[in-house]
């Protein structure tokens, strides 16, 4: 069991510069022997930036590194200078993290009960805890839904869920993993609408690539390497230049 | 899949406190075996018909649900207690059965999970001596209660794929391939959801609710 006292964690957080953004220096990972990133530096400040890659390029992997879900077997990964290793826990209240599956995020048997699950953890009062949950649900179209069993809303609804129970905790910074492989047009497009509307700096691992529209800086992965990094129009069409090849 | 879940209401059902509900429905438990007569145990089903209808104001699909899950139980009992004792017997237990039964379905009905689970955590309280979370266990109730249904899919869902590629879903052979992927989809998700847990700060734990004893 651990002991903390209550004053620690902003103490760690006081520390924290926003300006530096997301950083990973001299960043590789194996599972085992498997080498499955390797050599990466980059730092990440845009407002939006896209991930994009082959199956099993290490697209996932690296998304996890950014809230410290993987901790890189070589190098550091660093958020607002805060590194993922040492203080991780600092760092996953900067950075929220939005799954492919909302089946698998959604942890509790009501809406809105699932909703306020991350604000409990942070110890927000729970007056104030209801009007923020109340607050998002709204936001995402799930004001009429608060009492629902969460296993009767729609695919599209239960991924707005996931989203609504990261955001709520209004994290700087959201990563997003194939948030939308699993919805139909309509829904994916809300998706959509939904991370171009934030005003946190955003992540997305995509194998949508219209997605990416409007995008600041789109990544390349393959083979566990950035194979490229640039604009979305270029960027794209690097990528497709590359599968094409296989 | 028909687990008896919350039903949204603002009456005098909904607004009692969850640890009232639970102990009312203790009580009523404890006095059904305590007055052993069928008077009094009919007198308690009307009762918690009452309550349901129209104090909580419940749809009575609700109760009629429940009612239909224990059918069988209770034709069951009534049948041994026939052959066994005698018929006003078997009566009385059945009627106690479902008088339990329903009474269950009013609270679960008229009270969040939420709150269900915080009456779990206070009287898991004392168990911290042994270094049990309280919180952690009201989580792991919560979770049950998500993931019922989304197994209850997921096999359905493997269940058609083997129907669609002409796999027979029948006997002893069909349970096996269904419980084996159904399985190894369980683990996957049982990782998936630990990420997620520690996506939205499950070991951040800062309330005092939370917060284990701070260290002499
Ligand atoms: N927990 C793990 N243990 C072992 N190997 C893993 C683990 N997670 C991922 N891998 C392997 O690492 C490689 C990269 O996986 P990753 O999930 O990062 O790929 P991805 O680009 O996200 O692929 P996809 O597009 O299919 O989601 C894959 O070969 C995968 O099999
Ligand atoms: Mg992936």
């Amino acid at each position: 069991m651990r002991f903390r006292r209550p004053g620690a964690a902003p103490a760690a957080d006081d520390a924290a510069d926003p300006a530096r953004g997301i950083e990973l220096r001299g960043v590789g990972h194996r599972y085992g022997e498997r080498v499955v990133l390797d050599g990466i530096d980059l730092t990440l400040t845009e407002a939006r930036v896209g991930v994009v890659g082959a199956n099993g390029s290490g697209k996932s992997t690296l998304a996890r590194l950014l809230n410290g879900l993987v901790v890189p077997t070589e190098g550091r990964v660093l958020v607002d200078g805060l590194d993922t290793r040492t203080q991780v826990r600092a760092v996953r209240r900067r950075v929220g993290f939005v799954f492919q599956d909302p089946d698998a995020q959604i942890v509790h048997p009501t809406v809105a009960e699932d909703v306020a699950y991350g604000l409990e953890n942070q110890g927000v009062p729970p007056g104030e805890r209801a009007a923020r949950v109340a607050e998002v649900l709204a936001r995402y179209g799930l004001a009429g839904h608060a009492d629902h069993p969460a296993h009767l809303l729609s695919g599209g609804q239960k991924q707005l869920l996931a989203i609504a129970g990261v955001l709520v905790m209004r994290p700087a910074r959201v990563v997003f993993d194939e948030p939308t492989t699993l919805l139909d047009l309509i829904n994916a497009r809300r998706v959509a609408d939904v991370i171009a509307g934030l005003e946190q700096q955003v992540v997305v691992v995509t194998h949508q690539l219209d997605l990416l529209d409007g995008f600041d800086r789109v990544l390349v992965v393959d083979g566990g390497r950035v194979v490229e990094d640039a604009a979305p129009g270029p960027a794209v069409a690097a990528y497709r230049a590359l599968m094409a090849l296989r | 899949m028909t687990l008896a879940l919350y039903v949204p209401g603002a009456g005098v059902v909904h607004r009692l406190p969850a640890a009232v509900k639970l102990l009312a429905l203790v009580v009523l438990a404890v006095a059904l075996f305590a007055l052993p007569s069928v008077a009094a145990a009919g007198a308690a089903l009307a009762g918690v018909v009452a309550v349901g209808l129209l104090v909580a104001r419940l749809p009575v699909a609700v109760l009629a649900r429940q009612a239909r899950a224990v059918v069988w139980w209770l034709g069951a009992l009534l049948a041994v207690h026939a052959l066994t004792t005698d018929l006003r017997t078997g009566a009385h237990v059945a009627l106690r059965l479902l008088t339990l039964v329903l009474a269950a379905a009013v609270v679960t009905a008229t009270t969040r999970v939420s709150e269900m689970v915080r009456v779990v955590e206070a009287l898991c309280t004392p168990l911290r001596l042994v270094g049990v979370r309280p919180a952690r266990v009201g989580l792991a109730v919560a979770m049950a209660l998500r993931f019922i249904p989304v197994l209850v899919e997921r096999a359905d869902r493997i269940r058609a794929a083997q129907a669609a590629r002409g796999g027979s879903a029948r006997g002893v052979r069909a349970l096996r391939t269904t419980v084996a992927p159904l399985l190894v989809q369980v683990l996957q998700m049982a990782h998936d959801v630990s990420e997620a847990l520690d996506a939205r700060g499950a070991d951040d734990d800062p309330s005092p609710r939370h917060r284990p004893q701070e260290a002499p």
